[in-house]
């Protein structure tokens, strides 16, 4: 198989218009699955009761927010090496999702904390981390969107994403560091007792949140490839379909 | 099954307001997202499909005054 | 090699020295912003000796900042970036004197004004000289991680505040460290762990930067 076949934009415009509608009904049957799980199967938990379930969703989000950032520098790397103008699309279509999942993380995390913390918002280390993440896309987002020049735009971002992507660690460890000396709220992270169902219902809705993001990120894509290809022969043909249909 | 009830299950266990303040607002920031990619998808096809209506017509023009 | 790099680092330094005015602006900023807190905060004095090195911290943090669009951006209007570029040197030569340049001008007086301000938060002269000797560390770290993000957002509208977005983020580390070695000396804990972690920051920000940096400028300057 070549690979360098589906860095054609032109390929890989067509191939994500297939797989798009095929991960979009993955996320959507394994999330019907989760749901079911998270709500129906689990068993309540001993300790903190019903408002664990707040885990289902907020676990998920925070890995996939993680996960996306270093996809989007993995795809930076790759277009920074081999000068394919797919990888940086696919980079630039993946930041607002896992901004939105970095957010999510955030904003789920901040009310499971509350029932169980007595705060919304603790400067635990895992919470920090999350909110400079949060930062590092926004700073993605704000850098490649302010840059009028395409190209410039592109690697400006991979640049950004790549030392985002070395700094995370380093910002993690920090905060950490930082945070065990400074212990000085009186907050006990009361573990949950996890048990299989949990775990379980846990995985499917992060394998939802996978097919989801991917889903989402290819349907982006396709826009972005018609913007920036549409002085090509191709991207004309399909504009001048589908453009009168919308 | 966890729930005697339909009340029980929207008041889990009392935390109703944080367990759906959380599902409710990941599902509308879903939604939202899911919308704006069907918007995203719309205006630019609409948009590019018109710049290439008025690059032809720019062409077509340049051509009849060379000919 | 290094001749060019004298050559850069020279002639940055007496462009530095004849903008003086602009200099003592981001001095006085680091000084203004710093002398802010207790207006904030209150001046009761066991609280301002524990928030002192922090607030230093964050101000040297701004002032850094504030500072960053300068690296490139007069070089980037005269063209002389342009010519950079195209000359044989390779450009993280020049790129590692500019950022020398830009921290002897901005950093290293921010080191020097540091005590007077801990003076003000009455820190005691032993903290003083971890904060000073913290800072003198941690600065180089912050010219270095801004010039990436300075040069990324070279010539665009609304620099600055982008600029902020980029990196304030990625400086939070250096902060932790910074601001916690002081801590850590107060509580008898020890110098040691935090400064070797941020010369150990200092040279992974030396080694990567400068060529980050210059990969960034030719894209910006493409």
């Amino acid at each position: 198989m070549n690979l360098f076949k589906f860095s054609s934009p032109q390929t890989f415009y067509s191939l994500a218009g297939k797989l798009a509608p095929a991960f979009g009904v993955i996320a959507a049957v394994l999330a019907a699955i989760g749901l079911y799980i998270s709500f129906f199967v689990a068993p309540t938990d001993a300790v903190q009761g019903e408002v664990y379930r707040i885990i289902f969703i907020h676990v998920p989000a925070a890995w996939m927010s993680m996960v996306i950032y270093l996809a989007m520098a993995f795809w930076s790397a790759i277009g920074l090496g081999l000068g394919t103008r797919v990888s940086f699309y696919m980079s630039k279509a993946l930041a607002p999702t896992g901004a939105l999942f970095c957010f999510l993380a955030l904003w789920t995390g901040a009310l499971w904390g509350r029932p169980t913390w007595g705060t919304y918002w603790a400067w635990d280390a895992r919470m920090t981390s999350q909110l400079l993440l949060l930062f590092l896309y926004f700073g993605h987002i704000a850098l490649t969107n302010a840059i009028e020049d395409a190209r410039r735009a592109d690697k400006a971002g991979a640049i950004i994403a790549l030392v985002g992507a070395v700094n995370i660690p380093v910002i993690y460890f920090s905060v950490k560091w930082w945070n065990t000396l400074h212990q000085g709220s009186s907050i006990n992270l009361t573990k949950i007792s996890v048990v299989n169902t949990m775990l379980i219902g846990m995985l499917i809705m992060a394998l939802a949140a996978w097919a989801y993001s991917i889903a989402v990120a290819l349907v982006r894509v396709r826009s972005i490839i018609l913007e920036r290809e549409r002085r090509t022969e191709w991207a004309g043909v399909e504009i001048a379909a589908q453009g009168g249909r919308a | 099954m966890n729930w005697d009830s339909l009340s029980a299950f929207i008041d889990m266990g009392g935390r109703g307001a944080f367990v759906w303040g959380s599902y409710g607002v990941t599902l509308a920031l879903i939604v939202a997202e899911l919308w704006t990619l069907s918007q995203r998808r719309r205006d630019t096809l609409r948009r590019l499909s018109r710049l290439q209506q008025l690059n032809g017509d720019e062409l077509n023009g340049n051509d009849s005054q060379s000919s | 090699m290094s001749k060019a790099f004298i050559a850069v680092l020279r002639r940055d330094l007496l462009l530095a020295w004849r903008s003086r005015a602009d200099l003592l602006v981001a001095l006085s900023f680091f000084v203004v912003v710093a002398s802010l807190f207790p207006f904030g905060v209150g001046s009761d004095p066991d609280q301002l000796r524990a928030i002192g090195p922090g607030v230093v911290w964050v101000a040297a943090l701004l002032a850094t900042l504030l500072a960053l669009p300068r690296m490139f951006s007069q070089d980037f209007d005269s063209g002389v970036l342009e010519q950079l570029l195209l000359s044989q040197e390779p450009p993280v030569v020049w790129v590692s004197a500019k950022i020398a340049a830009h921290w002897l001008s901005t950093g290293l007086p921010l080191v020097v004004v540091s005590p007077l301000l801990a003076l003000m938060y009455g820190l005691k002269p032993s903290a003083i000289e971890v904060l000073a000797l913290a800072l003198l560390i941690g600065t180089p770290i912050l010219s270095l991680i801004g010039a990436i993000g300075a040069a990324l957002t070279l010539g665009l509208r609304g620099a600055g505040s982008l600029l902020a977005l980029l990196v304030l983020p990625l400086m939070v580390p250096v902060l932790i460290f910074g601001a916690g070695s002081v801590d850590a000396w107060a509580s008898g804990i020890g110098l040691r762990a935090h400064l070797l972690l941020m010369g150990g920051g200092l040279f992974a920000a030396l080694a990567l930067a400068p060529f980050a940096s210059a990969a960034a400028l030719r894209i910006t300057m493409d």
